[in-house]
């Protein structure tokens, strides 16, 4: 168990990190998805030991290791860059920690073999890894952090240099992969659309925050704040603020949105609502769903699907609808907000939802 | 980069710390002490004050060495700095030359400086030295040993040669750092040899103009070994740089006193002139 | 603004090509049209990054020529072309001011200071840098710095084409959606040709009109998204586009069906070329109907990807993948069903087309 205590960071007169705490289990896969700079790097230095908090505890297994340089830990790093040992074979690639550690021949050999096979890359191991593809040498470096057996396994955006259908292919893997190898894994990438393939838990980080963490796919549907909802959203989260007044958010223009029946007892003031890209559709999805008029900006059409840029009042939302739809330009179109998937935020950022509904 | 404090670190760092201190803080504690005393041997010292720093700065002899330094430092940076930016432009990029172009350029700086010394010594006599004796063939009257002109010229003839290299390495490392995208879109853009040289060479090569300004500066100011070979600081004094004419009095006259006072100026001139360098080059640098 | 015309290319980046695989690019011929919004798509090493360096003139082509609006440009340079090109890496002249920068290309031709100084202050309008005019390059962030990069091509009024190389590599995720409608936007105001390299779909199929798929140093098809998505010429292009990409599988056809194991599968119409060769059927993860009815499968992994799920399962002891609804269910013994007017049926890879 990796366990990390009011850690702060600073660099300079910059906090990088920002009293974080955060509790990692055995066998978990642990994603921290935020954009660049938001803090994933530094945070991945302190759990690794290559950086010392300037205040606050790095706790392993119970026991405190805040001061213990990375060298007496037993840590595993993949990084964005391939990194192999180019005059290496995969084979010693990945027994090269296997050697260090002083293993002998017949469980090197057994392990290597085990790793190669769990990674795809059997037929490689007499290869150099230059002689391999992109997804083949970052195949290799994971095998390498994989079979030294760390406690704690760190990948920072190893998927970023790979091109769209490797990294969807590695992508698919991974959990298995992780799942067989039953160590703390801890994965950085600035793609929301990473963190639900791969599951596991996520903690979204904002600033050198922790805006929240759970399980992936609860911090999706329910974040606990706007900043979380907004880390989490790709296409980007629309949003509209609106004042509640009795059973109802109200906008000048002509909005009236009911208020879910949970949110009935919240106080009459301005909320920012906010709901996913795909929960804004062309065709009327429930009785108590809401007409809006908006003007087209832009049509995306990826084939299966549009994202469909509105312009409404003075905000930018994206629609994603099936099938492909074309609409001229400033074009104003009728379209449907569903009550039923609104996120509602205060003035502060947090969810008007009380918390005992977000857990649940 | 961010930077891990461990108090530990303190300890590796001991070593080198006394070595410093014997190498560098000790010698110059006692120089210190010698240039405010007075001796006549015998381990006899008498308190002087100020009296030789007043007697040196008073002195034209230190002045004109002076002078002389800084002019051969401007001459030979003023030659050096261009040329060297000028080969390192227009060695090979890519290719088997590379690695000729490195080597050949490498080979001056690996040559001992009483050596260099020695080569240009012969080099330039007239009766059997390849240069002396072709410029005399030629009907030039050359003769470092007798004309100051040509003393000078074949001092900085010798000091181009070995440490131009040094130049072009530094900014070679820098050009070869660029990415092609940069060339390629200045070509788009339509960009002059001049405009590439000006917006893209020079702004990524700043960093190591400026290592390469300093060291040359203070190696030239603190220039002795070659001179001292090819010339022994004649004809007369024209070749006598503060170093030469330092050794001069500690060595030749023995005066310990104002060979420490000198000593010290000389080191503290270095010192505030790469100072003075390095500020106004990173200012310009983070200024642009 | 211009139309270009590949007409045969052919490169090798070795001096002396023997055989088709010592050849980067097999053989383009294709022209893009004026005031077209091309993307060219494929994996890393496909050849596409190559027919963009031919057309900016970076690389000069083993055969073939290349034509602006019907003029034989082969042999000038890059300068003469007059073309603008967006890298992967923001290229900016660091110790300019942003206004500089745009104003660059513009003095470097001889322009007149006040014709510069309007146009800059156009394309700073259009790119949205206006408020950062006077400030030095250097510090500004990856997306405005990729922004510098499009304004110095959109600045000279007499660009042929801008090229785009894979330019929002370095961007983050939220502002890739900014600046690619931009991008559109910018497109419909202003008509410039544009073509656009890169290996990830939703850029390409978002962005462009026409999607050049390549592979292996050919063109494997062009078309529409809605073309690459439903009509697939290439079992490649079916697994290349979409994520996840197309279940192929291997199948008999006997007239109006084709036979997958035990199972029987109907065509919208019997295939029209011969049935020899390998035949393989073809159906988008979209277009596989999760219900109780239809063929029996295996459920091995349900992936919850927030909008949708997908469906991991085996039938006849082959991979395939569903997608589902956002709050669909896998019923307690799940069968499939294909959609069968979006299968597709392919003879060695390449798609056949069906009869009535």
């Amino acid at each position: 168990m990796l366990e990390l205590r009011n850690v702060t960071k600073t660099v300079g007169a910059a906090e990088h990190i920002r009293d974080v705490s955060l509790t990692l289990q055995h066998g978990s896969l642990n994603v921290l998805l935020g954009p660049t700079l938001s803090g994933k790097t530094s945070l991945m230095r302190l759990m690794a030991g290559l950086d010392v908090p300037a205040s606050g505890s790095v706790w392993f297994d119970g026991k405190d290791v805040t001061g213990m340089p990375v060298q007496k830990r037993n840590v595993a790093m993949v990084y964005q860059q391939f990194i192999n040992y180019p005059a290496m074979t995969v084979y010693e690639n990945i027994a090269s920690p296997l050697r260090v550690a002083g293993a002998e021949q017949a469980k090197i050999d057994r392990e290597v073999r085990d790793t190669a096979a769990l990674l795809k890359l059997t037929p490689y191991l007499d290869r150099t890894p230059l002689n391999l593809s992109g997804g083949q040498q970052q195949r290799t470096a994971l095998a390498r952090a994989i079979v030294k057996n760390a406690g704690l396994v760190l990948l920072d955006e190893p998927l970023a240099n790979l091109d769209y259908k490797l990294r969807e292919e590695l992508r698919a893997e991974l959990p298995r992969i992780f799942a067989a190898a039953g160590t703390i894994f801890v994965y950085a990438t600035t793609e929301p659309h990473e963190a639900l393939l791969l599951g596991g838990n996520t903690a979204t980080l904002s600033e050198g925050r922790i805006t929240q963490f759970g399980p992936t796919i609860d911090v999706f549907r329910k974040p606990n704040d706007l900043v979380t909802a907004k880390t989490f959203a790709d296409p980007p989260l629309n949003t509209i603020v609106l004042k509640k007044s009795g059973s109802s958010f109200l906008l000048d223009g002509g909005v009236n949105l009911p208020v879910p029946a949970d949110l009935a007892g919240i106080a009459d003031t301005s909320y920012t609502i906010g709901f996913q890209p795909h929960h804004l559709s062309l065709a009327r999805p429930s009785p108590s769903a809401v007409s809006v008029k908006a003007k087209v900006s832009v049509t995306e059409i990826t084939g299966s699907e549009s994202f469909v840029h509105l312009d409404f009042a003075d905000v930018r939302w994206v629609m994603l609808e099936h099938g492909i739809l074309v609409f001229e330009p400033d074009q104003v179109i009728e379209v449907f907000i569903d009550p039923r998937h609104i996120m509602v935020f205060d003035a502060s950022g947090r969810s008007a939802t009380p918390p005992q509904m977000l857990a649940a | 980069m961010e930077k891990t404090w461990n108090n530990k670190a303190w300890f590796l760092v001991l070593p080198v710390l006394v070595l410093v201190a014997f190498s560098a803080v000790i010698p110059l504690m006692t120089v210190v002490n010698y240039s405010v005393q007075d001796t006549f041997g015998n381990n006899v010292f008498f308190w002087a004050g100020t009296e030789w720093f007043e007697e040196l700065l008073s002195s034209d002899r230190f002045w004109q060495a002076m002078v002389r330094n800084l002019v051969f430092s401007f001459i030979i940076l003023a030659i050096e700095i261009p040329l060297g930016i000028f080969i390192a432009l227009n060695m090979p990029k890519k290719g088997w030359g590379v690695p000729v172009c490195l080597v050949l350029m490498a080979l001056p700086l690996l040559i001992p400086w009483n050596v260099v010394g020695t080569i240009w010594q012969v080099f330039g006599r007239g009766d059997i030295g390849l240069l002396g004796y072709s410029l005399r063939s030629l009907g030039f009257d050359y003769n470092y040993v007798n004309d100051p002109y040509d003393a000078w010229v074949t001092v900085i003839l010798m000091d181009v040669w070995h440490w131009t290299s040094l130049v072009v390495l530094l900014c070679y490392a820098g050009l070869v750092s660029i990415p092609d995208a940069y060339y390629q879109a200045a070509k788009i853009d339509g960009a002059s040899r001049w405009a590439i040289f000006r917006y893209i060479q020079l702004p990524k090569m700043n960093r190591v103009l400026l290592i390469a300004v300093l060291l040359r500066f203070m190696d030239s100011f603190m220039i002795y070994t070659e001179p001292f070979v090819v010339t022994g600081g004649g004809p007369g004094n024209s070749t006598t740089f503060l170093s030469i004419d330092l050794v001069k009095i500690a060595i030749g006259q023995f005066d310990l006193g104002p060979a420490a006072a000198m000593s010290i100026v000389y080191f503290l001139i270095v010192l505030l002139m790469s100072w003075v360098f390095y500020t106004v080059m990173t200012n310009y640098d983070s200024g642009q | 603004m211009a139309r270009i015309d590949c007409n045969h290319i052919r490169h090798a980046y070795g001096p002396h090509p023997k055989s088709d695989k010592d050849y980067a690019l097999k053989e383009v011929h294709h022209a893009f049209e004026d005031g077209g919004a091309y993307a060219l798509l494929g994996p890393s090493g496909c050849g596409k990054t190559t027919l963009l360096n031919i057309i900016s003139g970076l690389l000069h082509p083993s055969h073939g020529e290349l034509l602006f609006d019907g003029r034989d440009v082969t042999n000038l340079s890059t300068q003469e072309r007059n073309i603008a090109q967006v890298f992967q890496f923001p290229v900016i002249y660091d110790t300019m001011t942003v206004y500089d920068n745009l104003a660059f290309p513009l003095r470097n031709r001889g322009v007149p200071e006040t014709d510069v100084d309007r146009k800059v202050r156009e394309t700073l309008e259009m790119t949205g840098l206006a408020d950062m005019a006077r400030r030095k390059a250097r510090g500004l962030t990856a997306d405005q710095k990729q922004k510098i990069s499009l304004g110095r091509g959109l600045v000279r009024s007499d660009v042929n084409a801008i090229l785009f190389d894979e330019p929002l590599t370095v961007i983050d995720p939220h502002m890739k959606w900014v600046l690619r409608s931009q991008l559109k936007q910018l497109h419909r105001r202003f008509g410039f040709t544009m073509v656009y390299v890169t290996h990830d779909q939703t850029e390409a199929l978002t962005f462009a009109e026409n999607v050049v798929v390549m592979y292996e140093g050919e063109i494997v098809q062009i078309g529409s998204p809605a073309e690459l998505f439903e009509r697939p010429k290439h079992t490649f292009v079916g697994y290349f586009i979409g994520s996840p990409g197309m279940n192929v599988m291997p199948v008999a056809v006997e007239g109006r069906n084709a036979r997958l194991g035990s199972q029987t599968i109907e065509l919208p119409g019997a295939p029209k070329a011969g049935t020899a060769g390998a035949i393989e059927l073809g159906i988008r993860p979209e277009y596989v109907r999760l219900g109780r009815d239809g063929m029996a499968v295996k459920i091995s992994k349900v992936e919850d990807v927030g909008r949708h799920k997908v469906v991991r399962a085996s039938l006849e002891g082959r991979e395939i993948a569903a997608v589902i609804g956002e709050d669909g269910t896998v019923p307690a013994e799940p069968k499939v069903r294909f959609d069968p007017a979006r299968i597709n049926i392919y003879a060695d890879s390449w798609r056949v087309e069906m009869g009535a």
